[in-house]
């Protein structure tokens, strides 16, 4: 999905490669400043950590569902919830509906991991960068995959013996995964 | 006007101040003026200079926050005069609170497909060539209130208060990828904020080239920390959320990153059993302020109708006010300057009768889109939809001329 998605979004923001670059700064302005400093690969390391889809980004490490659960119990779940179906915050856990994706017609569906995230991968750079709210970032990689593989057993992706690292999580697809779209909406008279 | 028994601008005053008392009671605020007013203000000398100015002691505009303290809070749109926010009331939305950053201290990071991946300091960023822009930021999730289900007893602050116009200063994001070069086939780049939530999205780079800015100006001195101090991303018309706060990190990559809220929020579902994603640009939308909710109109006659008009694809090229209930439309004033990506003033003379009447605005951008009904935009997108919610948004006025809010424009 990503690729075709990537040539279609190009395509309607009418650029392609070609820099329009309306931004070229005022009369007599050089090409480049020099302003700046080179930054360190140090520097980079230490704040280069997003996962993508493909990936991307994931360290070193595993984790299981049995692993996860005791995380998961001691980290997650006074916010989550037992389950992860309880709240108060986001509802993670909700294995249906799996079949039509009717979120659009209908409100009170919930979303969750199981229903509605298209990306595994998400998951680990999401829990690894953002939780839990009272200390993000403080988890280790192996924490962080075996809480990703408790959730998605807990929502019926992978099986409880799954385990979870940076061969197998890119690979993991989601029921949600076929479901989105790009945007459509161009301005002019047509409501979308 | 001037022979009302009670100006517009009292009423407003007294309207925010029924609404003000219901935050300064959460908020624990005095009630009553610091500072009462003499008999006569000709007869004793005024208050001396002062190195910070405030409020008039009797002018209460106030945020409404979350009661959690967390998400968001909403900017008293009925209390504004003119197109630009006051710093401290711009609506705020953030995921996991406003973070303290040192500006002595801050880095902005840029690399991926870039030549030479560069760091910038606060200082750094402010010595290239600056640009000041007056721009709406509008939170996507703004207007839900009357989408579903609503109530007549919401105000202009309740039903749209996550849209704030500013005047941002910051240099072309342009400027910065020039100076890091970036590579060829370079199509998306990520921002990151320095948050607790880290918040990402993926930008595509275009946005970058025509009008992206990183600003560290706001309405003529910094950025406040609930909207990005010191730096954050400026993307003009685009989703708030997009518009990365607190910002420290940009990667360039040859393809979106599929973050948290690219994917699993922000994205809309629609009623084809899709969800659409990458839904950046906020479409025309206008909301009258003023007469609405909690407002009572005193009496018959004449009464300026006013509002807000914006368009993230361009100018508001006119808005049409109807005081029928949507059968007739009139085209409004709209007050000068009528900027791109930007709140529009508009204004409309109506000669109230006394009975009941709805009123309602209707938005056109420059490209000819029409601000639709609420029947449209559910036809188009679904009652189960999220986000970028701009229809029609209509006011009933009663023959005692209370005014409640009325979805169904």
């Amino acid at each position: 999905m990503r690729g075709a998605l990537v040539v279609v979004v190009l395509g309607l923001l009418g650029g392609g490669c070609g820099r329009r670059e309306t931004e070229a700064g005022p009369a007599g302005a050089p090409a480049t400043f020099g302003l700046g400093r080179p930054a360190t690969a140090d520097e980079i390391k230490a704040w280069d950590i997003d996962v993508m889809a493909d990936g991307t980004g994931l360290p070193p490490g595993s984790g299981s569902p049995a692993q996860g659960a005791v995380l998961y119990e001691r980290k997650c779940a006074a916010c989550h919830g037992k389950t992860g179906t309880e709240g108060p915050a986001d509802r993670l856990v909700a294995r249906e509906p799996r079949q039509g994706f009717p979120f659009g017609r209908d409100p009170t569906l919930v979303k969750t991991i199981g229903n509605y995230w298209p990306y595994a991968t998400t998951l680990y750079d999401y829990i690894n960068r953002a939780m839990p709210l009272n200390a993000p970032g403080s988890l280790a990689p192996d924490e962080v995959y075996s809480l990703v593989a408790f959730l998605l057993w807990r929502n019926d992706i992978i099986a409880s013996t799954a385990v979870v690292n940076a061969q197998t999580l890119p690979r993991v697809l989601m029921p949600a995964h076929d479901r989105f779209v790009l945007d459509n909406r161009r301005g002019g008279p047509e409501i979308r | 006007m001037t022979d009302a028994p009670i100006s517009r601008r009292a009423l407003v005053a007294g309207a925010a101040g029924a609404l003000g008392a219901h935050t300064l009671r959460r908020a624990g605020l005095a009630q009553a003026p610091a500072l009462a007013a003499p008999p006569d203000p000709t007869k004793v000398p005024g208050q001396p200079t002062s190195a910070l100015g405030q409020r008039s002691t009797f002018e209460r505009p106030r945020r409404i926050p979350s009661a959690s303290g967390q998400g968001v809070s909403l900017s008293p749109l009925q209390d504004f005069c003119g197109i630009v926010t006051p710093a401290d009331l711009h609506f705020e939305r953030h995921h996991a609170g406003v973070p303290t950053i040192d500006p002595h201290r801050y880095k902005l990071l840029v690399h991926g497909m870039v030549e030479r991946p560069v760091v910038f300091d606060l200082e750094t960023l402010k010595r290239f060539p600056a640009v000041s822009r007056l721009h709406f930021i509008e939170c996507s999730g703004n207007g839900s209130a009357g989408y579903r289900e609503t109530r007549p007893d919401l105000s202009p602050q309740l039903v749209d208060g996550l849209t704030s116009t500013s005047e941002w200063t910051g240099v072309p994001l342009a400027t910065l990828f020039r100076e890091a070069g970036v590579k060829p086939g370079a199509k998306w780049f990520l921002a990151e904020g320095e948050d607790a939530a880290v918040m990402t999205r993926s930008i595509p780079i275009e946005k970058a080239w025509d009008d992206a800015l990183i600003a560290y100006g706001q309405n003529g001195e910094a950025l406040r920390p609930e909207q990005g101090y010191p730096a954050r991303l400026l993307l003009p018309g685009w989703e708030g959320n997009a518009n990365v706060k607190w910002l420290r990190r940009i990667e360039v990559a040859d393809r979106p990153f599929m973050t948290r809220e690219e994917t699993s929020k922000y994205t809309d579902p629609l009623a084809d059993c899709t969800a659409r994603m990458f839904s950046f640009v906020m479409d025309a939308k206008s909301i009258i302020t003023f007469p609405a909710y909690p407002v009572t109109l005193p009496e018959k006659g004449w009464w300026e109708i006013t509002g807000i008009a914006w368009s993230g694809r361009g100018r508001i090229t006119r808005v049409d006010v109807s005081t029928d209930g949507g059968r007739r439309w009139a085209p409004a004033e709209l007050e000068q300057p009528v900027l791109a990506k930007c709140h529009t003033r508009f204004r409309h003379l109506w000669n109230w009768d006394g009975t009941e009447a709805t009123f309602s605005s209707r938005a056109v951008d420059q490209t000819g889109y029409v601000q639709p009904t609420l029947e449209q935009l559910r036809k188009a997108r679904g009652l189960g939809t999220h986000y970028h919610f701009n229809h029609i948004r209509a006011w009933r006025v009663r023959r005692d001329g209370a005014v409640s809010f009325e979805p169904e424009g």
